[in-house]
């Protein structure tokens, strides 16, 4: 049944950029259903600014893939969720328009990029949003604000119309308030889409089940390591714990590729994004530039003042990276480092069906904490090896350490998505039983 | 002083789409940016697909070329900034390009043939199109039309094994040639060819030129330049390693002082495409007969001469237009066309399939049939394509010949003539007696104003010289 | 280890403005993480990656343009249906 969403809730955290205050919508799974989509994933008729004072203003004139899918489902898209810049940042405080809060606890980030929705799903705002994983940009704030998000195997979920950070890395993916919603989300969004070069054809059809007995579950050495905080550690081992008695079989491994793996993501993300960001020169759309001067002058001055400045660095990272002479040292060693972790990944599932650890460090910092670049990179540390890796990975709400959310982060095998539900799903089942 | 030349060649595909995206290429009549679409305008979000036919095109080159197409190619991203380029970056083909080392014939400035050695051909888009304007307030500003933005180009890269402008030029023609039998290019559309060109003197730097969009444009700015080098040279100075503009209105080369060519290009492969595979598709890509191989047939086939052979079939057009006239006599329709009808078509600005074949074989049969003089051949094809440039319909020959009156008549009308003429000129006839060769031609000439070019001037001759003969006697 | 000067280059080549004031700080954040990347120095390659996307291809056929409405309503500058942009030199 066809209607009209009204859409009043209350933004107390500033989780949204643009909003509808009312919404039509169709007949389909997603009929009458809100959601929000995060704001680098292109909607038509709805103005699209990854977070950025680059692209205010900035209508486009297509849907992405996704949108086009949610609405032949009949979803009322109500609003546009707020972002780090770009997709740059693990705490929603590098946006153009403001940061986002903690609905736990205001004083606190929501985690970032994708803060915007996780904080929308977690206030009670929307059931689902769409978030975007680069590094870790889903599953962060999904853990920081108590809620579920899966970063979908590489290439199940179409491209086009997401506003490119890291081509290679990044993937659409849903967050909500339990697996079984995250579930109907992927059977939605997993279709193939020509227009995505990357694209695989491997639709999601499957209703999540809560049978885990015999999965083998293993636990990287690398993700109980010295920079995790004994308290998360511990609610996650817990929460293992919790999995091995509903009949999970629980073994110990390691994957020694991810002491380079940060550094590996860093470099490949900086050296697209320095790439894929030269196009915002105010010519075809965002503020408009100056014509009168010169084309080298006026881009350099409106860049300058237009870009933040975590996506000015991590421009100028890239820049550098992919630069002559230095090409060998960082990028191509960078793809050299990809592969290595793709590879121990495929090696590790072969022996298990997935892999459990926490999905951050810590629980949500305070607002400003993070206020050195580098610190706030290695809080990446445990999200970024399935980006690299290309395979699905969730996170799970399993506990609370200070009062704050703690997220359990499920890694599978390539296109086993579903698998990855299952487990989340199965452990929301036993945390209710 | 040895002259060393190497040229980078942009041929535009013409296929029905563009390289990444479904946008027509047809755009030339048609206003700025109405064949755009968030792919070639560089919208944020939109992603690139590979045009499987350019692929195939770009393939069809490689063969005919010769060239070693790679196991695995693949795109990779030119990241530079310039208002025309809507991304920021050019997708082409960087350290795994379509195919690689080939060769190509042609002939050398001595007559003889030589190899020029072929790089790579590589294929890329084009950017957009920049209008320069003047504002009111003296600050300049570029309109850009993104029309242009995406049109699939493949790159030929020689080595640098060319000595003279006039061998880059006759290495140019044969090249559009060869892409114009491969049916992947057309060289009538604007634009459709660009050239750099590196050229240095031996022992000395090497200059890129850039910016030549015309045949001749190549030849003269190569030209230009080995004079403005020697002059350097033979001045003291050292040639400066740099890259230069073509400026096509006033000839010369300009230093460039663009910041672009300096830049740093930063390739990466392009992560929105996936590698190309395609070296198996060779076997199912036949070749068209090529020019060389035309030529070969032509002296066999048509017995004409191999200079009428090459001028034939160094364009596309030409070749099967003059197929399609040569008719019972081909040696007679390779002399009217290459020798008299190109000239003509050039004068007028006019284009070979402007000209009706069978309008043009009515007036080899005429001349055959030795109904007309070869200089009524000559004005009956000038009347024919003066009218059709003229925007007019293009009379039939024999229409033409009897209004103007150019029928060659029977002999026995210009004894008349003859007779008139001998008795004209004692002094030339009394000089022909004498042995002076030059008389009879003089009388000849004086006849043949007499019947205004009607009659055949050997036959004139012939008359002449009986009644003279007659006359001694 | 890069100066402020080689910062002040690559920003050039990013068409950035980096504000004088702004250079150092910068200039020792950017040092430190480019430490941090010292670590792939010793990653050595296991091997090719496997290419199981190959030759995706689309078909020579004209899909329709954007209108010109479309293209130029985000355009901040327009002239007749060009886009206006700064000069070049």
């Amino acid at each position: 049944m066809a209607g009209t969403y009204h859409f009043d809730a209350e933004d107390r955290h500033n989780a949204f950029i643009t909003r509808a205050d009312s919404a039509a919508f169709g007949d389909g799974r997603l009929s009458g259903i809100p959601l929000a989509i995060k704001d680098n994933i292109s909607t038509k008729g709805m103005q699209t600014t990854c977070g950025s004072r680059i692209l205010e203003g900035y209508i486009p004139p297509y849907d992405a893939h996704v949108v086009e899918l949610l609405r032949k489902e009949g979803a009322a898209i109500v609003g546009k969720t707020n972002l780090d810049e770009f997709g740059m940042g693990t705490t929603t405080e590098n946006s153009g328009f403001g940061p986002t809060t903690n609905p736990h606890d205001p004083a606190r980030v929501p985690g970032g990029s994708s803060g915007g929705s996780a904080a929308a799903v977690a206030a009670g705002m929307v059931p689902m949003a769409l978030g975007t994983d680069t590094g870790g940009s889903i599953r962060c704030p999904a853990a920081f604000c108590g809620i579920v998000g899966l970063k979908p195997t590489y290439g199940r979920v179409s491209r086009y119309g997401l506003i490119a950070y890291s081509n290679s890395l990044e993937q659409i993916g849903p967050m909500a308030r339990n697996a079984a919603d995250v579930s109907t989300l992927m059977v939605i969004l997993c279709r193939y889409d020509a227009r995505d070069s990357t694209s695989y054809d491997r639709p999601y059809a499957h209703a999540p089940s809560g049978e885990i007995r015999g999965m083998k579950i293993g636990i990287p050495v690398e993700y109980f390591g010295e920079g995790v905080d004994p308290p998360v550690a511990e609610c996650v081992r817990d929460a293992i714990a919790t999995l091995e008695g509903a009949g999970a079989v629980i073994e110990e491994c390691s994957i020694p590729s991810m002491e380079y793996a940060l550094a590996a993501y860093y470099v490949t993300c900086t050296s697209e994004a320095s790439s894929n960001l030269a196009r915002f020169d105010g010519v075809r759309y965002g503020p408009a530039v100056e014509t009168k001067r010169s084309w080298h002058d006026e881009f350099q001055e409106f860049r300058g003042e237009h870009f933040g400045r975590e996506v000015q660095r991590r421009i100028m990272l890239g820049t550098f990276a992919l630069s002559a002479g230095y090409y060998g040292k960082y990028y191509a060693k960078a793809q050299m480092a990809k592969e290595n972790v793709r590879r121990e990944f495929e090696r590790v599932l072969k022996s298990v069906d997935v892999i459990a650890g926490p999905t951050m460090p810590t629980v949500a910092f305070r607002l400003g904490e993070k206020s050195d670049p580098l610190s706030m990179y290695l809080s990446d540390v445990l999200t970024v090896p399935a980006n690299l890796a290309g395979v699905p990975a969730i996170s799970v709400p399993c506990g609370r350490v200070e009062g704050m959310p703690v997220g359990l982060q499920i890694i599978g095998r390539h296109f086993e998505d579903e698998v990855v539900v299952d487990a989340a799903y199965a452990f929301e089942q036993e945390g209710s039983a | 002083m040895k002259v060393i030349i190497g040229l980078e060649i942009h041929c535009q595909l013409n296929t029905n789409t563009k390289l990444f995206c479904g946008c027509s290429t047809d755009y030339r009549d048609d206003p700025p940016n109405t064949h755009v679409c968030p792919v070639c305008l560089g919208l944020p979000g939109a992603l690139p697909r590979v045009n499987r036919k350019a692929v195939e095109y770009a393939l069809r080159v490689a063969k005919a070329l010769n060239l070693e197409v790679a196991d695995a190619s693949e795109f990779s991203r030119k990241n530079y900034f310039y208002p025309d380029l809507p991304k920021g970056y050019q997708i082409t083909q960087y350290d795994r390009p379509l195919a690689e080392r080939g060769i190509i014939e042609i002939e050398a400035d001595d007559g003889t043939p030589k190899d020029v050695r072929i790089t790579r051909i590589h294929m890329e888009e084009d950017p957009g199109r920049l209008v320069h304007k003047s504002g009111r307030d003296r600050a300049g500003y570029s309109l850009v039309d993104y029309n242009r933005s995406g049109i699939p180009l493949i790159e030929i890269v020689t080595e640098p094994d060319l000595r003279s402008p006039k061998e880059a030029r006759r290495f140019l023609n044969k090249m559009r040639a060869t892409l114009e039998y491969l049916e992947v290019f057309d060289g009538e559309r604007e634009g459709a060819i660009r050239v750099d060109a590196n050229i240095s003197l031996e022992g000395h730097n090497r200059v890129e030129c850039k910016n030549i969009s015309s045949y001749k444009g190549v030849e003269k700015a190569l030209t230009f330049e080995i004079t403005r080098q020697k002059n350097q040279i033979t001045r003291g100075h050292e040639i400066a390693r740099e890259t230069r503009h073509f400026n096509e209105g006033r000839g010369i080369t300009m230093s460039s002082r663009s910041k672009e060519e300096e830049t740093d290009y930063r390739y990466f492969p392009e992560p929105d495409l996936r590698p190309l595979h395609v070296r198996d598709w060779l076997d199912a890509i036949t070749l068209p007969e090529l020019p060389d191989a035309r030529k070969v047939r032509f002296v066999e086939q048509y017995g004409i001469s191999i200079n009428h052979a090459r001028t034939l079939t160094g364009d596309m057009k030409l070749a099967n237009f003059y197929e399609e006239i040569a008719g019972d006599d081909p040696v007679l329709a390779a002399t009217w066309v290459a020798d008299t009808l190109l000239g003509e078509l050039n004068y007028r600005d006019m284009k070979i399939d402007q000209v009706p074949g069978a309008r043009f074989a009515d007036l080899l049969a005429l001349l055959k049939a030795d109904a007309i003089t070869d200089r009524a051949g000559v004005d009956v094809l000038r009347t024919m394509l003066d009218a059709h440039a003229g925007g007019g319909e293009m009379e039939m020959p024999s229409v033409i010949v009897d209004r103007l009156g150019l029928r060659k008549a029977a002999g026995d009308e210009f004894d008349d003539v003859v007779a008139k003429v001998v008795e004209a000129h004692p002094g030339a006839v009394a000089d022909y007696h004498r042995g002076k060769g030059g008389a009879l031609n003089f009388l000849v000439g004086q006849a043949m104003r007499e019947t205004r070019g009607r009659a055949d001037a050997k036959d004139l001759g012939r008359r002449i010289k009986e009644l003279l003969d007659r006359k001694e006697a | 280890m890069v100066s402020e000067r080689e910062v002040e280059t690559i920003a050039k080549l990013a068409d950035i403005r980096i504000q004088k004031e702004e250079l150092g700080e910068f200039t020792v954040q950017f040092n430190a993480i480019l430490e941090y990347f010292d670590i792939l120095d010793r990653v050595e390659a296991a091997g090719e990656g496997s290419a199981d996307l190959i030759n995706i291809f689309r078909e020579d056929e004209v899909q329709p343009s954007l209108s010109v409405d479309d293209v130029l309503a985000n355009a901040g500058s327009t002239e007749d249906t060009f886009i206006k942009g700064p000069r070049v030199m």
